[in-house]
């Protein structure tokens, strides 16, 4: 019945498409946490920049972006991302393309979390002397963070399924496999439930578990 | 300016601002520098590859058809959507657990796929088995992938949206005699429906950028995949790049303050119970049950 699967590497496309995840969703994570302490900092042109950044990456399609990394980036710019062949260039220029796209997503989560942490904590960290950036690190993020596990799990599961887009550039993840299958074989709806199951299996786990966690981490107020 | 973060600056904190803006500037100027380095060394900013957008034949040929087809797409996804979305995100609240169960897993099943992945197989799906004229397949493809992912978040935004109407609404309608139907009919979609309206214009966005992947992936004659033709016969990457990014960011960003000019507009109105559910909402105001609704409502990725 599932002999239609002889012959692809559906696990292998799986786990580059984990891969691409794990990999984007730390960096985003890093670029978006500095973008939201910019966009709070007291300095008007990193607030500026910050501002202007997530404006325009969130209007952009990301499909423009990732491609952008392989026609601009590495074609023009020469960004072969230390690569020895095209393969791996791929991939990290997607990888690259992601992080640019879902930092800005991640910035925007953190900011609304800062603004869930009552006026009273910044001021209560103020009044005993701390400065910006320890009362960012110490008071704010701490509590602002346990806050937007919720909705930073949604912008995880948002990315597990934008990792797709890698394949407008040819990265050999699930939806080019997909392609090629449905191409090849002659059974479209079997191919069709093996990858959607494969999804449904990758992110409907980490929105039950991350919103679990979310709810048991909030701070209560 | 001051903030809660940050008291006014005083003196040695405005000389620290000031250092940091100066290095700010300096890095900033430096990656533009490089850019304008690369861009130069390349020769992408001679004036023959921006000319095609200075005349009309660039627009007419490639751009403004594309964007066309972009807007196309977009809208015919939100029309066949929108009723398909408010029918499972009223189902999921039925009394009956079976139609709210069966509505639940639907919605989350289509939730939870790559909108590529549904484009493709739809693309597929009418290749084998329905008659569709081979031209208009990637725009059925399209269409349906939109369709399918868009109307399982806009049944979730509906729910949030009735959900977020005061109890007092369905108690009221229940005490004159209504019916379930007529209740929700009558009383709590029309108001629903104007409580979401940002939240569903913001979706209008999440749409007109998916567009984009039925170019690339399918061959959807859209607004992108224009571009590529267009930097065929011009050879100018990056001023394609530009030029059609530029249009996707003044379309969205027009969609988007719209939205936000629609949310405030609503908060401040006298009328209407006051529930709003915003193009942007995380911040939980709202009881615990409803979050997780309100949560979802918003996966504007």
């Amino acid at each position: 019945m599932f002999d239609f699967l002889e012959g692809y590497d559906v696990l292998g496309a799986f786990w580059t498409t984990v891969q691409l995840t794990v990999l984007s969703a730390v960096g985003a994570l890093v670029w978006g946490t500095l973008l939201a302490a910019m966009r709070v900092s007291p300095v008007p042109l990193m607030r500026g920049f910050a501002n202007v950044y997530v404006n325009i990456v969130r209007n952009i399609p990301l499909t423009i972006i990732v491609l952008f990394a392989s026609l601009g980036l590495a074609d023009i710019f020469g960004a072969t991302m230390g690569a020895s062949d095209f393969k791996i260039q791929g991939f990290r220029l997607a990888v690259l393309g992601l992080v640019g796209y879902t930092s800005a997503f991640v910035c925007e989560a953190i900011r609304s979390g800062i603004n869930t942490v009552p006026m009273g904590q910044a001021e209560a960290a103020r009044a005993i002397g701390l400065n910006f950036s320890q009362t960012l690190r110490l008071i704010v993020l701490p509590q602002a963070f346990r806050a937007v596990i919720g909705p930073l799990a949604n912008v995880l599961i948002a990315l597990t399924k934008n990792t797709t887009v890698a394949s407008a550039i040819g990265v050999a993840e699930a939806a080019t496999l997909m392609k090629t299958m449905m191409e090849n074989e002659a059974q479209t709806l079997a191919i069709g439930a093996v990858f959607a199951l494969g999804f449904v299996v990758l992110t409907l786990p980490v929105g039950l578990l991350l919103g679990w966690a979310g709810k048991r981490l909030a701070v209560k107020r | 300016m001051s903030s809660v973060l940050y008291d006014t600056p005083g003196p040695r904190a405005r000389r620290r601002n000031a250092l940091l803006s100066v290095v700010f500037v300096v890095l900033l100027a430096a990656l533009a520098w490089w850019i304008w380095q690369v861009l130069d060394d390349k020769q992408q900013f001679r004036w023959v590859l921006w000319q095609p957008f200075t005349t009309g034949q660039a627009w007419t040929t490639y751009l403004l058809p594309g964007l066309l087809n972009t807007l196309k797409a977009a809208a015919l996804a939100m029309v066949i959507a929108l009723p398909l979305g408010a029918v499972f995100g009223i189902a999921r609240l039925s009394d009956h657990r079976w139609v709210r169960g069966a509505a639940g897993v639907v919605v989350e099943f289509f939730r939870a796929i790559p909108v590529l992945l549904l484009m493709l197989f739809a693309n597929e799906f009418y290749n084998r088995y329905i008659e569709v004229p081979s031209d208009n397949r990637p725009f059925y493809a399209v269409v349906t992938g939109l369709v399918l992912y868009n109307a399982s978040v806009l049944a979730e935004i509906v729910r949030a949206g009735i959900l977020a109407l005061p109890k007092g609404q369905t108690e009221a309608a229940q005490a004159i005699g209504l019916r379930k139907g007529q209740t929700m009919a009558g009383i709590l979609l029309p108001q629903a429906v104007t409580a979401m309206l940002p939240a569903i214009v913001s979706q209008l966005v999440v749409i007109v950028k998916d567009t984009a992947l039925g170019g690339a992936m399918i061959g959807y004659a859209e607004l992108l995949s224009e571009r590529g033709t267009l930097a065929a016969n011009y050879a100018n990457v990056i001023a394609s790049f530009a030029v059609v990014a530029l249009l996707y960011i003044v379309l969205n960003f027009a969609l988007t303050s719209f939205a936000a000019r629609l949310e405030s507009r609503l908060r401040r109105s006298k009328r209407g119970t006051g529930a709003v559910l915003g193009a942007e909402e995380t911040e939980p105001v709202r009881p615990v049950e409803v979050r997780g609704a309100l949560a979802t409502g918003v996966d504007q990725h």
